[in-house]
């Protein structure tokens, strides 16, 4: 056996991975899919949304920062967990202000796609109804922190793919909210619509202008498979 | 006035070579010269230190000690941890109140005044407590208010006011903490080893950390000391936020010598230049006397070049003051914040050791693990050894507050008993013992026959005693309320999930619950204490999770029959602001 | 052996749901055979005659009307099943909850763009109009809903899977693409 690879499971099937990978790499090749929401393939992990976590030898752990070994055991796919990840997901729609509805990117959003996938029917912990601030001054895009679920891959893409750095975390705890480079909101930031941080936004956070309901309802990303699938054909290709 | 700004940014910054590290000494110096940091200072200091200013920003929005909005002459930050309330804080406040005809979160008009609250600032044994500018006040009692109060407008020196007074309130002595040291013996002990041998030494002694989680810190130096790095860090833990902890502040204060002692054995084990001592905000008061005792031992020696002669043995230490953070008591959340970043914590792994400060190896030790330390050095790690239990040797430091007629520190030998701890403390008729702080266990009485130890009951130290009269579900629910506060907000879990918590716990306190509040309050509990990203989310619930079985009757009576309605929502009280914006004058006239 | 009753409720909401309930076609003969309607908008019956067996509801609770109704709701029936967004979140008539009501108001009837000039607009206030509530409610934070079902409408599909499970008292299994939130 070569050295330059590690042999373990997740939920019974074994997995053949290179050992500089995270768990949820080696799934990913395998065609094994983790639900999760603040990771993206291309951006280093940030460990926000914990709806990755995995159990390795029976304890729990985010599978996008762990990374794998020989002979670990990794269950995935299983009640307790995606109860545990459909909670998150509640957390987020009362932690902030979803009105799906009437969303431009309802069908394509990641926060949606997941409930749908989790089987979660309605939130039903309290609502918190914050007020969060909308920053419309930018020319091309705007953002709407109603629908920020602060899974940072702005924060991230921003500064890891476009070498900028348009945006950062402000305030602790439940406080928390997205914030941009000056003190006047994005007109004064040199964010372009073509940025890449334009692109990660799992939910109709980071929007650019004059562009929503493209897709008619039935022809959505998420309108007939559920989130995930793209991962899940290739394991049955291979 | 922004050109004023602008200069005084600029001296402070350089006084710290522009260096982002120090972020947060710069902070503190801003907020020393002008009270706060606005907007405008944030852009400034970004400009000098060549920063984006979202980054600064997110750096100096995460610190209470911080504020962002200018803020009276003298600020009062009166304590709220649990202890301090159960001792009359609530009422100190009405006092404080009154006197400046302010609410908390408030200015006077004459800019002289800001009413504050602060969770527990390591005083709960000389309760209600409070800081003013920095400066502790204790035993409060709301007949002293008015007096504080005229006085300060007097211009009084807060120093000089009779409640400026900590007492030391070491109850009991034991022999690896509280015993002489003769500063440098145990130090020079360790020069004559190998730094593996020192390692071997405490091995010997089967040291756990005393911060809680007690991992065996010989294990911890060794896997630092092995890294392939030139450079590795020691970090002491100095950042005791857990609510009802205050055995640091007696040995930062009586005991700093071996405190130092111990960083600097620890520094030559793992091979480290560096060694940063993490002091928490709300103790800056002990900085003075901790920097002299620094300064006496390079005087003498101890530290800085060629220690004790030793050419090839060069190291110091530097303190890094914290600004009012519970989460930076976390090893990683630690660093960030010694790097002058927001006090976020990472994944693991990489483990500190492994990346640590800077991105080298560090070994993050508690304050007492380093007296344990130093000690060790001293009388040897066999004598350590034979202290205590099998799995958790060595003596315990235990700051005991809440109702019992000694509060105080009290060293003991671990697997002592609650209902031992209880007799010695002078405590009667307790209803439960709250170990280990908030984040730790709420025990029942019938439980009161297990030990203090890693394998039965570990502890920071924190032992919280609530006697029988006590709402003791009302305490649980405050510190709920403490960790919703103390949440960084980097997760999920934690972020939202102790908001909710705190939600759902008062409508069931508030008699408003049914079965399924309970249920859902389970719910909610669970997937903060499985999925949160550190110890703090991983542990926020347990005020519920260790009562809700424990207790349960408690809880039983708190609910209500379940018909259908539910008693969360108020009719009346919902329609209120309608009937009012439409000027009607009978409610639900139709 | 008596058929089981329903009974409809609609509150603050488009109708968009009863809508949905009609959109099954020609399936509307099966349900007329295996259920009695009582109180609902569908056959005008405006008070409960009996005890119903599933009560279906659409609309958030806006106003002390809704709210009432909705208790009454849960007194006459046995299950409540709460369909389309408005009744599960409040939907689009709870985006008036990140604006005080009071604001809400004064910008709907005394200072918004549409009013025809200043000082000449009031608002409603004849006792007759329900009052409304300081924020739009789901329905399941004024009283215990057992089922929910999602969609803004719910698809005919999944109205009428969900009701012929509840019926047979077989488990609710609904395929993915029935479950969406618009």
């Amino acid at each position: 056996m070569s050295t330059n690879v590690v042999t373990f499971t997740i939920d019974g099937v074994e997995i053949k991975s290179a050992p500089d990978k995270t768990i949820i790499q080696a799934a990913d090749d395998a065609g094994i899919y983790i639900p999760r929401l603040c990771y993206l393939k291309d951006l280093p992990p940030g460990g926000h949304c914990r709806v990755c976590t995995v159990k390795v030898n029976g304890r729990p752990v985010n599978s996008c920062t762990y990374p794998v070994a020989e002979g670990i055991v990794v269950e995935n796919d299983i009640e307790e967990l995606n109860s545990f990840r459909r909670n998150i997901i509640e957390m987020l729609f009362v932690e902030g202000n979803h009105f799906c509805p009437s969303c431009e990117v309802a069908g394509k959003c990641e926060l949606q796609a997941l409930a749908y996938r989790l089987g979660l029917l309605t939130p039903q912990m309290p609502y918190l109804y914050a007020q969060k601030e909308l920053d419309a001054t930018h020319p091309d895009v705007y953002l709407d922190r109603n629908r920020c679920v602060l899974c940072g891959r702005c924060v991230r893409a921003s500064i890891h793919l476009d070498k900028k750095n348009v945006f950062g975390f402000e305030n602790r705890g439940i406080n928390m909210k997205i914030s941009v480079n000056s003190n006047d909101g994005l007109q004064d930031t040199n964010l372009s619509k073509e940025d890449k941080a334009m692109s990660v936004c799992p939910t109709g956070c980071l929007v650019v202008k004059r562009q929503g309901y493209l897709t008619p309802v039935g022809k959505r990303l998420y309108d007939k498979k559920p989130i995930g699938s793209e991962i899940e054909t290739k394991k049955v290709k291979s | 006035m922004t050109h004023h700004y602008r200069e005084q940014i600029k001296n402070i910054a350089s006084k710290y070579g522009n260096d982002r590290g120090y972020l947060m000494n710069i902070a503190h110096d801003i907020v020393n010269e002008f009270g706060y940091i606005s907007d405008e200072m944030v852009s400034n200091l970004a400009d000098v230190l060549n920063l984006p200013v979202v980054q600064v920003r997110d750096m100096i929005s995460f610190y209470a000690f911080f504020p962002r909005k200018p803020l009276g002459k003298n600020v009062i930050r009166l304590c709220n941890a649990v202890i301090e309330r159960m001792k009359g804080a609530d009422e100190v406040g009405k006092a404080f109140e009154k006197a400046l005809g302010i609410s908390f979160g408030e200015t006077t008009k004459d800019n002289l005044f800001t009413l504050l609250h602060t969770p527990c600032i390591g005083l709960s044994d000389q309760a209600p407590s409070a800081l003013i500018n920095k400066i502790p006040l204790t035993n409060l009692k709301p007949a002293d208010v008015p007096q504080i109060i005229s006085e300060l407008k007097a211009g009084k020196d807060v120093s000089d006011l009779p409640q400026a007074r900590v007492q030391l309130n070491l109850k009991k002595e034991g022999e690896v903490i509280c015993a002489p040291l003769d500063s440098g013996t145990a130090l020079r002990n360790a020069l004559n080893m190998k730094p593996e041998e020192v390692i071997g030494e405490i091995n010997k002694s089967r040291l756990r950390g005393r911060g809680g989680a007690g991992f065996p810190t010989a294990m911890k130096w060794d896997f630092c000391r092995k890294q392939k790095s030139p450079i590795r860090y020691l970090i002491c833990n100095a950042d005791e936020g857990e609510p009802g902890t205050f055995k640091d502040r007696v040995i930062l204060t009586e005991y700093p010598d071996l405190v130092f002692e111990g960083m600097t054995i620890a520094g030559y084990a793992i091979g480290a230049k560096e060694g940063i001592m993490y002091l928490r905000g709300e103790y800056a008061y002990l900085l003075e006397n901790l920097e002299k005792v620094l300064a006496k031992r390079r005087h003498l020696g101890l530290l800085g070049e060629h220690i004790c002669g030793r050419e090839d043995f060069n190291f110091d230490i530097r303190i890094q003051l914290g600004a009012g953070a519970y989460v930076c008591g976390e090893e990683s959340a630690l660093i960030e914040s010694a790097e002058g970043k927001r006090g976020a914590p990472r994944d693991r792994p990489p483990f500190p050791v492994q990346k640590g400060y800077k991105g080298e190896p560090t070994s993050v030790n508690n304050v007492e693990t380093l007296c344990c330390a130093a000690r060790i050095l001293e009388k040897g790690g066999e004598w350590f050894s034979k202290i205590g239990t099998k799995d958790s040797t060595g003596t315990k430091m235990l700051s005991v507050s809440g109702d019992c007629e000694h509060p105080g520190v009290y060293e003991v030998e671990y697997g002592i008993t609650i209902e031992n701890l209880l007799e010695l403390v002078g405590a009667k008729d307790t209803q439960a013992v709250q170990v280990g702080g908030a984040s730790g266990k709420c025990v029942a009485p019938k439980d009161f026959g297990r030990r203090i130890s890693f394998e039965d009951l570990p502890t920071g130290g924190s032992i919280m005693i609530f006697g029988k009269n006590r709402d003791l579900l009302e305490c649980m629910y405050q510190f709920v309320e403490f960790f919703v506060e103390e949440s960084c907000g980097w997760c999920v879990p934690c972020r939202a999930g102790t908001t909710l918590l705190e939600k759902k716990f008062r409508q069931i306190l508030d008699g408003k619950g049914t079965a399924q509040s309970l249920a859902e309050l389970r719910r909610i509990a669970q997937t903060v204490k499985s999925m949160s990203r550190c110890g703090l989310g991983q542990t926020s619930a347990n005020p519920v999770l260790t009562t809700i079985y424990d207790f349960a009757d408690l809880y039983a009576e708190k609910i209500k029959e379940e018909n259908g309605k539910l008693l969360t929502f108020d009719l009346q009280k919902a329609m209120k602001v309608g009937i009012e914006a439409s000027g009607r004058t009978k409610e639900g006239v139709k | 052996m008596s058929k089981p009753v329903i009974a409809t409720a609609h509150f603050t909401g488009c109708f968009g749901c009863h809508m949905s309930i009609l959109d099954i076609d020609e399936r509307i003969l099966d349900l007329v055979e295996l259920v009695e309607f009582n109180k609902s908008p569908i056959n005008d019956i405006k008070n409960f005659t009996k005890p119903v067996d599933i009560g279906i509801i659409e609309g958030g609770i806006s106003n002390d009307e809704n709210a009432e109704i909705l208790m009454e709701f849960r007194k006459h029936c046995k299950i409540l099943v709460a369909i389309g967004a408005c009744a599960l979140t409040g939907g689009v008539p709870s985006m008036r909850n990140l604006v005080p009501l009071k604001e809400c108001l004064e910008e709907a009837y005394l200072n918004g763009p549409t009013v025809k000039s200043e000082n000449t607009g009031i608002i409603p206030n004849d006792p007759d109009i329900p009052v409304l509530l300081d924020r739009v409610y789901p329905c399941h934070e004024v009283v215990k809903i057992d089922y929910f079902l999602p969609g803004c409408p719910p698809s005919a599909d999944t109205i009428w899977n969900a009701l012929v499970a509840l019926l047979k008292g077989e488990p609710l299994n609904l395929d993915y693409e029935l479950i969406k939130y618009d």
